[in-house]
């Protein structure tokens, strides 16, 4: 019930932020050094926008993701390092606004999955092979061959 | 929603005259699925159209951003790829029941799988392009749960199509394949209570509701528990299958069906792991794109790369020295696009060239694979093209949809390390250049549409002389019946790159717009009309279209052609 009523608060501001919404980046927001500004685009895609439903901050338009733009923009100019930047806005929001999971023990079924995955299906893979090679037709026994001999001796 | 019911009353009526043998638990298992699409198809009915309580004048219509005509054909095509997939769910629990599995079995299961294949493509492939147009930041894919929830049964259905080639073959992977539909169906299911049920949320919120997803998780409960409770039951008692090398066509399907489960799972894991994680121990953590590139795209990467070794190996035993021989053009063709992509394309990455390159070895595999088997450098060139002719349709099936991945990564690869953009204020009456084009912004004006009003940016293209060579119109608009505003992008189409422009708010500095350069963009969905051919070419192959006691076989007039495999 609880959650359900913060989801639909959450929409509802959503919607009403796109009402008179600023749309993503705004020109005012852009750094004038380039390399600067790429470096807050990218970390801008790593962040959540936390009033939205799965957008980062750099594609949202709510007001929280233009104050998280400019907030990761300061840092940069004030000479933090990528790294720095995400703890920063990390220890301010907690780890829900990063949409990349950090690897740490908590997250190490999210990550590690992909990797067991395939090596699990590779190795089951493999020992299939083998075992289907063991069983492989072997050499005839002598009853058999002795049979053999006989069938192809009738059709002569 | 009335397009269903008919579609289940066809896979009864086809299963009943393919096997009569079976007919009658088959036919059970398909009725029970069909009514279970039913109830499901109600369930997903939409909020949308609920009646108006009485007294209520004017309803609040349909949500904008849905009335669109890519929101008409976008549904229904998701649908029909789920309700194919459940016709070889059903299949796979006949099977099961019976204890018999054959290559039979994978010969009826065949077009049930790839024609629905062919419309979930259609479907995912036009969602994407209704999202890149209508949602007005151009994206294409956003990894959004909902996205997810019909790319899931995408990913394992097309293992199925796999895998059930090797059991129609070679009638190995027998058990694997049957799990294969089961989990397909099972993933559509999921998809259904994920997206209809509000565990998720999502940017496709359009319908949820909790008492519906209560239902929705009962019926995936019984289908899912039983199915596979029955596979664990079943499965050991079938017989497993033919022999076979690791390096063969089987061992070529059998990788693409480890990595293509595993990025279903990956996809699977990373859209539930933030619940579980919540439900567990209560932290929250977001699961996004920059995840979902990562994994996925590292999965994906080395299986387009061997793609084009696969429909070259020979079946039980393949040479793989043989198939790199025959696979040197299609090499020599990526390396030269990954080349030209270092040396014309300023600022180009390795990756990105790479990427070039690995599209490029994905289009020409394809088409090599189709020379070698006409025999093309081996016998004359008439010779050749006759037997290029007489290639069995699943074959050009293949190598269209070999193809028609190879574009879509190209388009992919493009739009991603490609794409410029520029955010800035005009006023009307400015130019502005992007990627060698000049734009010059004419003014807004207003326009009233039927349940709308919109802003109307014009935009004129600039020729080399300054003079206007054609039109782009990017709109804001306004629908006073929900009070909610959309975005109309303007795109304009050049070869197969766009521009892309979208407006945002008005400021004292002018209107700000943003603007796109996308090159290669349209190959994307290009790329999956390609895909649709090629299964639907495949659809149309001999061996699926000649019923079993033809009437020509019958007279004996037909057996000196021998069938076509």
């Amino acid at each position: 019930m609880n959650r359900r009523f913060v989801t639909a608060l959450a929409s509802l501001l959503c919607a009403l932020m796109l009402g008179h919404g600023a749309y993503a980046v705004q020109p005012d927001e852009v750094l004038g050094d380039p390399a600067l500004e790429h470096r807050a685009r990218l970390l801008s895609e790593e962040l959540r926008c936390m009033v939205c439903q799965n957008q980062s901050i750099d594609e949202s338009d709510a007001e929280l993701a233009r104050d998280l733009r400019v907030l990761v923009r300061e840092r940069l100019v004030a000479g933090d390092s990528d790294s720095q930047v995400l703890d920063y806005i990390v220890s301010r929001y907690g780890e829900f606004v990063l949409l990349k999971p950090r690897l740490n023990l908590r997250n190490a079924l999210l990550w590690g999955a992909p990797v067991i995955l395939l090596l699990c299906g590779g190795a089951i893979m493999i020992g299939a092979a083998r075992k289907k090679r063991g069983s492989e037709v072997g050499a005839l026994t002598a009853e058999e061959k002795h049979r053999l001999d006989a069938i192809l001796r009738k059709d002569a | 929603m009335d397009p269903d019911p008919d579609i289940f009353r066809v896979s009864r009526g086809d299963v009943r005259r393919q096997s009569s043998g079976h007919a009658a638990s088959q036919r059970a298992c398909g009725a029970g699925v069909d009514r279970c699409g039913f109830s499901l198809v109600r369930a997903g009915d939409v909020e949308s159209v609920r009646a108006p309580g009485s007294g209520t004048i004017e309803g609040r219509d349909l949500n904008p951003i849905l009335q669109d005509v890519g929101l008409a054909i976008h549904p229904p095509l998701l649908y029909l790829g789920y309700v194919g997939f459940s016709v070889c769910f059903s299949f796979a629990v006949a099977a099961l029941i019976e204890g018999k599995i054959d290559a039979a079995w994978a010969r009826w299961v065949r077009p049930w799988t790839l024609a629905a294949w062919v419309f979930l493509t259609g479907g995912i492939a036009m969602g994407s392009y209704w999202a890149y147009y209508e949602l007005g930041w151009g994206g294409f894919w956003f990894w959004d749960p909902v996205e997810n929830a019909s790319f899931m049964p995408w990913l394992a259905g097309t293992a199925l199509l796999h895998s059930a080639i090797v059991m129609e073959k070679r009638s190995a992977l027998k058990i694997w394949t049957l799990l294969l539909a089961i989990l397909t169906f099972s993933l559509s299911l999921l998809g259904t209570f994920l997206v209809r049920s509000g565990v998720l949320t999502s940017v496709h919120a359009f319908a949820t509701d909790p008492s519906r997803g209560i239902f929705i998780l009962c019926i995936l409960t019984l289908f899912i528990g039983g199915s596979l409770a029955l596979f664990a039951l079943r499965a050991g008692t079938l017989a497993s299958g033919g022999m076979f090398q690791p390096i063969s066509r089987e061992g070529a399907l059998v990788l693409n069906n480890l990595f293509l489960t595993t990025a279903t799972a990956t996809v699977l894991i990373g859209t539930l792991y933030p619940l579980a994680l919540e439900a567990i121990s209560g932290d929250k953590i977001s699961v996004g794109a920059p995840f979902f590139n990562l994994t996925f795209g590292a999965l994906m990467v080395p299986l387009l790369a061997v793609v084009p070794f696969g429909p070259l190996l020979a079946w039980k035993r393949g040479d793989v020295y043989g198939a790199a021989q025959r696979l040197m053009t299609a090499f020599a063709a990526a390396l030269l696009a990954v080349l030209a992509t270092l040396i014309f394309i300023d600022g180009a990455s390795v990756f990105a060239a790479l990427g070039i390159g690995l599209g490029f070895w994905l289009v020409f595999g394809a088409l090599v694979d189709l020379a070698a088997k006409s025999g093309v450098g081996n016998a004359p060139g008439r010779v050749a093209f006759r037997r290029f002719l007489g290639l069995p349709r699943s074959m050009f099936g293949t190598a269209l949809a070999h193809l028609g991945v190879g574009l879509s990564v190209l388009g992919i690869v493009g739009v991603v390390s490609f794409e410029t953009e520029k955010i800035l204020a005009m006023q009307p009456g400015e130019t502005v250049d992007i990627s060698g084009y000049s734009l010059r912004f004419d003014g807004i004006h207003p326009f009233k549409g039927p349940n709308f009003t919109e802003d109307r940016g014009r935009f004129e293209l600039l020729d080399k002389n300054g003079n206007a060579s054609s039109q782009i119109i990017s709109s804001k608009r306004f629908y006073p019946a929900r009070r909610m505003p959309t975005t109309e992008a303007g795109i304009k189409t050049m070869g197969f790159s766009q521009l892309y422009i979208s407006l945002g708010d008005q400021t004292p500095d002018g209107i700000v717009v943003r603007l796109w350069w996308k090159p290669m963009v349209t190959l994307i969905w290009l790329g999956a009309l390609v895909m649709m051919a090629g299964g639907t070419v495949s659809l149309t192959d001999r061996r699926l279209r000649v019923g079993a006691p033809s009437r020509r076989a019958r007279q004996g007039a037909d057996k000196t052609r021998p069938a076509t495999i």
